[in-house]
């Protein structure tokens, strides 16, 4: 049995696979199927400091290899998360990851702030959301916006900090830089792709909010391009994700400089997926004689 | 799943994912499809007006289909569903024998309440399915109203007469029953609660019907799903509720809501 375990901004992770946020809700869903414990960590549905709504619906579709979701934030608010959510989330013996959006770096600042002070293991700045007018991927797209929400979220977060980044960026590693030079601890990318459907009879966008996040296998290649890019130009660790469905695409997104993976849309067809994809990460690891899964990370042979 | 930890031994899970062996399947309708499948301890799970998410080799998201019957004694569900796109095209090419991998079951299902009650059903098109495992115990007590595209389009008629209850059929064209909408058949019609599952239009109409004769009335919704357990908050349903209007999930609050609750948009 090889070693799963990796530690990534000073946080254990017992293995490395970690469910995505937006995908695994506060976990009770999908407690039902496994114990949580099962994963190395959970990505919190996103927190905002007050409660949203979230989008008018259709805010899903399928696509070719892939879906369009605009969710957009539906979430009771940081205070309800920290009061109803949390505590249950800290006895499932995971990692717990506090995925955090906002309209202005105020409000990311404020939300930090309150979840500084509980048992939240890691906070994920969400700079990278698609589906909001505001609050999210204006920060993600330029060095400048990153910039900005990193550093004042880093002085006022007293936990360690991953910043997710966003595909919808010219230079997604120019991006990864200077969140790393605000004080990120660790990066996570990809979020989604903006993509859109039009139904051909109506002529209305299938998702009410037009354009939606694309999501799953049909990614994952921008995934391991982007996670290769951004490992090679930054010293901090990367968490890829984008479409990993399987162990062999956790493997290769580790291979292309992750430190560990998020399993997001793979949840929808297969629950179990994450617990498959440890489970068949750990007989590759044996198979290969690789002691520490920490050995994939990076060691892609370019060209 | 091999886990690292025990698992699973106390309570029965709420739900579950598990392969399911196709016992009987036939066509109902053209391009509707009928399988009955083999469904273990997800069958003594599953209540009347719950759903199921079916996997679909290939695709990304699995596709909820209504459970129509659950064969309590022999551990059976039954879904019949429409062919609308490529997902359930592959649904539809499976064979007896072949197997289905299931989500279920999904979702909180019909409240039938005091079945003495005069209880009228009213489902459109494909939205009849889910109908017929919660009018069973209203037996004579129950009406169904469906409504069809046509007469070659009818579904489940015989399965409703063999429960006892009684049916009354509208077409859009008349080659069947009475020419017209289906809320038409109510109208002549004494009943203490409503049970129903169509297309929005005539949800929205069955809920003004409610309304009118004073009677309570759950109405099953669909809408673009995910995840099915309530964790991706896809399906998206305008509901009115005591602190105002707010989302609720298809997947999880649903997929039967009370009429009243419901914010039915123009």
């Amino acid at each position: 049995m090889a070693d799963l375990h990796i530690k990534i901004a000073g946080v254990d992770f017992r293995n490395p696979v970690i469910a995505a946020s937006g995908t695994f809700g506060f976990g009770h869903e999908f407690s039902e199927f496994y114990p949580l414990s099962e994963l190395g960590g959970i990505c919190c549905k996103g927190i905002t400091l007050e409660k949203r709504p979230g989008n008018p619906p259709p805010r899903i579709a399928e696509t070719p290899s892939g879906m369009l979701n605009s969710v957009g934030l539906q979430n009771p608010g940081v205070d309800h998360f920290i009061r109803e959510d949390l505590p249950w989330l800290k006895r499932q013996g995971t990692v717990v990851i506090a995925n955090i959006a906002g309209n202005t770096p105020e409000d990311y600042c404020r939300t930090a702030e309150k979840l500084s002070d509980t048992s939240v293991d890691m906070i994920e700045l969400n700079i990278s959301c698609p589906n909001v007018k505001q609050g999210g991927v204006q920060f993600g797209t330029t060095c400048k916006g990153a910039e900005t929400v990193t550093s004042a979220v880093r002085k006022v977060c007293r936990k360690p900090l991953m910043v997710k980044l966003s595909p919808n960026a010219s230079d997604i590693a120019e991006i990864a830089a200077a969140a790393e030079s605000a004080g990120a601890d660790a990066l996570s990318l990809i979020n989604t792709l903006t993509g859109m459907r039009i139904d051909i009879h109506s002529r209305r966008p299938v998702l009410h909010n037009n354009t939606g996040g694309l999501s799953g296998p049909a990614v994952f290649p921008v995934a391991v391009r982007m996670v290769w890019q951004v490992s090679r130009r930054v010293k901090i660790p990367v968490v890829g994700m984008g479409g990993v469905s399987s162990w062999q695409d956790a493997a290769e997104l580790m291979l292309a400089g992750a430190s560990a993976v998020q399993v997001g849309t793979v949840l929808f067809s297969d629950p179990y997926a994450p617990l498959k994809i440890v489970n068949g990460l750990n007989r590759y690891l044996d198979e290969n004689r690789i002691a520490d899964v920490s050995e994939l990370t990076g060691k892609v042979k370019p060209w | 799943m091999k886990l690292s930890s025990e698992w699973g031994k106390s309570a029965l899970k709420k739900y579950d994912v598990r392969n399911c062996t196709i016992l009987k399947k036939t066509e109902a309708a053209e391009g509707i499809f009928d399988i009955t499948v083999e469904a273990g301890a997800l069958a003594g799970a599953a209540r009347a007006g719950q759903f199921a998410q079916i996997y679909v080799p290939g695709k990304t998201l699995r596709r909820p289909l209504s459970i129509c019957e659950i064969g309590r004694a022999d551990r059976t569900l039954r879904f019949v569903f429409q062919v609308r796109g490529e997902g359930t095209a592959v649904l539809a090419r499976l064979r007896k024998g072949e197997t289905l991998n299931i989500l279920a079951p999904l979702g909180n299902g019909f409240q039938p309440g005091d079945t003495s009650r005069r209880a009228l059903f009213i489902g459109g098109g494909i939205g009849v399915p889910p109908l017929l495992e919660a009018a069973k115990p209203f037996g004579p007590n129950a009406v169904l109203a469906a409504g069809f595209r046509s007469r070659s389009a009818v579904i489940l008629e015989d399965d409703f007469n063999a429960a006892g209850c009684r049916v009354r059929i509208a077409t859009d064209d008349g080659s069947l029953g009475h020419r017209g909408l289906v809320t038409d058949l109510a109208n002549d019609l004494a009943f203490d609660v409503i049970f129903a599952c169509g297309p929005k239009p005539m949800l929205r109409a069955v809920s003004l019907l409610a309304e009118k004769r004073g009677v309570p009335c759950q109405v099953s919704l669909e809408e673009r799903m995910a995840c099915g357990i309530g964790a991706c908050l896809g399906c998206a349903v305008r509901l009115r509720g005591e602190s105002g209007e707010h989302y609720g999930h298809v997947c999880k609050d649903g997929p039967v809501f009370d009429s009243r609750n419901v914010v039915w948009e123009a």
